[in-house]
């Protein structure tokens, strides 16, 4: 391990600053519509090439709308899907686990079963198919995103609950006739939050690149939305005559990606020491060594599991 | 151990059987097969003779446990197109995936072993960084894009390799890295962290001790051992190739099961869907249960529980 460094990283900060004040100000910014293209200006290169034009800096596509513009907008979709996935994903998740873990008994055995399960499922598969055949839209990228991501976050946070449940003070509060509810919110739920953020900033560029995933694959946000997975695969015919469509919208997800995951890996190394060892990404690259550490008995495949699921998150 | 296991394999069982009521549910959602299968001028008695035909004047229930049985025995019915046993046209598709998930897997070992050894022994060094950046990069690519950024290079401006298809060894080369960089990229860094962990043990002192060539130390002694637990997560890895199939064969144009899916997703031939879906997650948790079970065997802390 690196010498970890204290000052927020300065890299992934600039571009999640960027990329959010491009969401804010797109139809300020954007010199052109995102979905009208003047058709006689169709498929011009970049200004850097020779037939490049001032007018449209990173060329236009086969409408003739402008990729700069499109791309700015697309921010606006990444960001919008990406964090209302997460937020109905998490709240369900953080519901479960705290009521998971707090609880016990029955309630957890079934939870958690239903949690194995889910994040047993082939994700891109059964999102491919889920999408597909409720035909493509926000509300349903977002559901199906959200319905596949709710057991990363309940297996999570059952697990931190379990251990801040054996704290003294949720003791203190059960004796002085607390009811659980309310010992939930005051003292297990603040104190799972700084888990609950880091698994939120680990999730959000895998829940951009499975939107991306869809969207190309046409079953994500329909065009003629700016959605940069749209717009890759508009260019995939062109390749050979035209790669500014398809290059531009990807490095802008490349770079909000790495930016996100970055942030991630650093709140990581900060907020929590313990999913340095057993959570997190750490726990998918560096597997099977530290898969040990840490974990009961009968508790170690799990992490088969959480890889597995991982590991497929590239594809 | 044998509580684990029946538990373990329930709950693959449990997952399959989520997955097959997951299709079935879709499937019946996205509207009335039958006015897919007929066309415009059908009468309304074709249409009941039709629903009749294909069991969907039954009540749901019924209908479900008819589709669990008939998976069961690996009846999935005939394509809405072709007519054809939905079976053959899997098999058709199997060896493609299965050949792109074998080479990707030994692509990714090939290249994540070596690097993941040297920056273990270079640590901190350019190599070292190098692999870091290889590894956060290859998390953070879209796959679908590397791909056409691959085809884009290799295919369009230096035009070496062909853009797509399947044929021969070059058609394998694009698909197979796209599909395998990210896995390479973990494999990395799982070898360079047991590597790290061997390279500090008291035998690898006492074989330099010994006065071993330093290759001889690192490649017999050190990688030997350090390459358990990355072996075990290449296997892993070949099973979500098949997964992930879906998007790296569809921008290869590679002729698979995940492509087949698609495909018939385009044309509503959902027989085929719901079959290649059932199929591919079959094989992913399988395969999944059988890591599962390997890490398990190999760890005693499980192996000895309960006993």
């Amino acid at each position: 391990m690196p010498a970890v460094s204290h000052r927020l990283p300065w890299f992934p900060g600039a571009i999640l600053l960027a990329l959010v004040v491009t969401a804010i100000v797109a139809p300020y910014l954007a010199p052109h519509s995102p979905t009208d293209g003047d058709i006689t200006r169709k498929l011009i290169p970049p200004i850097w090439t020779e037939r490049g034009d001032w007018e449209h800096p990173l060329g236009t596509d086969r409408f003739g709308r402008d990729v700069l513009s499109r791309i700015i907008y697309g921010s606006r979709i990444s960001l919008a899907v990406s964090l209302v996935a997460i937020f109905v994903a998490g709240t369900l998740g953080t519901l479960v686990g705290l009521v998971s873990g707090y609880r016990g008994g029955f309630a957890d055995a079934f939870l958690m079963r239903l949690t194995d399960i889910g994040l047993s499922l082939p994700i891109i598969l059964i999102a491919v198919v889920m999408v597909a055949v409720s035909e493509p839209s926000f509300r349903n990228v977002i559901l199906v995103i959200a319905l596949l991501l709710w057991p990363r976050f309940a297996r999570q946070i059952r697990g931190e609950t379990l251990a801040i449940k054996e704290q003294d003070f949720v003791a203190l509060a059960v004796v002085a006739g607390r009811s659980s509810a309310w010992i939930i919110r005051r003292h297990i739920f603040p104190n799972v939050m700084p888990t609950l953020l880091v698994i939120t900033t680990l999730q959000v560029g895998f829940v951009i690149l499975l939107e991306g995933t869809l969207s190309f694959l046409g079953v994500g946000v329909p065009p003629p939305n700016p959605a940069w997975g749209l717009m890759i695969a508009d260019g995939r015919g062109f390749l050979a005559t035209a790669w500014w469509i398809s290059l531009f919208p990807g490095l802008a997800m490349l770079l909000t990606v790495l930016a996100v995951n970055l942030m991630g890996d650093w709140l990581r190394d900060h907020l929590d020491p313990k999913l340095r060892q057993v959570g997190g990404r750490a726990e998918v690259l560096e597997a099977p060594t530290t898969a040990a550490v840490g974990r009961g008995p009968g508790e170690a495949p799990a992490h088969g599991r959480a890889a597995a699921g991982a590991a497929v998150d590239g594809n | 151990m044998a509580r684990y296991l029946i538990g373990r394999l329930a709950q693959t069982l449990l997952s399959m059987l989520v997955v097959v009521s997951i299709v079935f549910v879709l499937t019946r959602l996205s509207g009335n097969p039958v006015l897919l299968l007929l066309d415009v001028n059908a009468t309304q008695r074709d249409q009941e003779i039709l629903t009749h035909h294909l069991g969907l004047d039954k009540p749901l229930p019924v209908q479900y446990v008819i589709y669990v049985a008939n998976i069961v025995v690996g009846d999935f019915g005939n394509s809405i197109i072709s007519r054809r046993p939905v079976v053959e046209h899997i098999w058709e598709r199997v060896p493609a995936t299965v050949e792109l998930g074998f080479v990707a897997m030994f692509l990714s070992v090939l290249i994540g072993v070596p690097l993941g050894m040297y920056s273990a022994v270079r640590r901190g060094g350019m190599m070292d960084s190098g692999a870091r950046v290889f590894a956060v990069l290859g998390q953070s690519m879209p796959a679908f894009w590397l791909g056409l950024m691959l085809i884009l290079f290799f295919g369009v401006v230096l035009g070496v390799l062909p853009a797509g298809g399947r044929g021969t060894v070059w058609h394998l080369i694009l698909p197979a890295f796209t599909l395998g960089y990210f896995t390479s990229a973990a494999i990395l860094r799982l070898t360079r962290s047991a590597m790290l962990e061997v390279l500090g043990s008291d035998y690898i002192k006492f074989a330099r001790l010994k006065g071993l060539h330093e290759q001889v130390v690192l490649w017999k002694h050190g990688l030997r051992n350090a390459l358990l637990p990355v072996v075990t997560f290449a296997v892993l890895l070949f099973v979500q190739f098949l997964g992930g199939a879906v998007v790296t064969e569809t921008v290869f144009a590679w002729p698979g099961l995940g492509r087949l899916i698609l495909e018939s997703i385009t044309t509503r031939d959902y027989p085929i869907v719901q079959a290649g879906v059932l199929v591919l997650s079959a094989l992913y948790l399988t395969g999944n249960l059988c890591v599962d079970l390997l890490y398990s065997y190999l760890n005693p802390k499980i192996r000895h529980a309960g006993r």
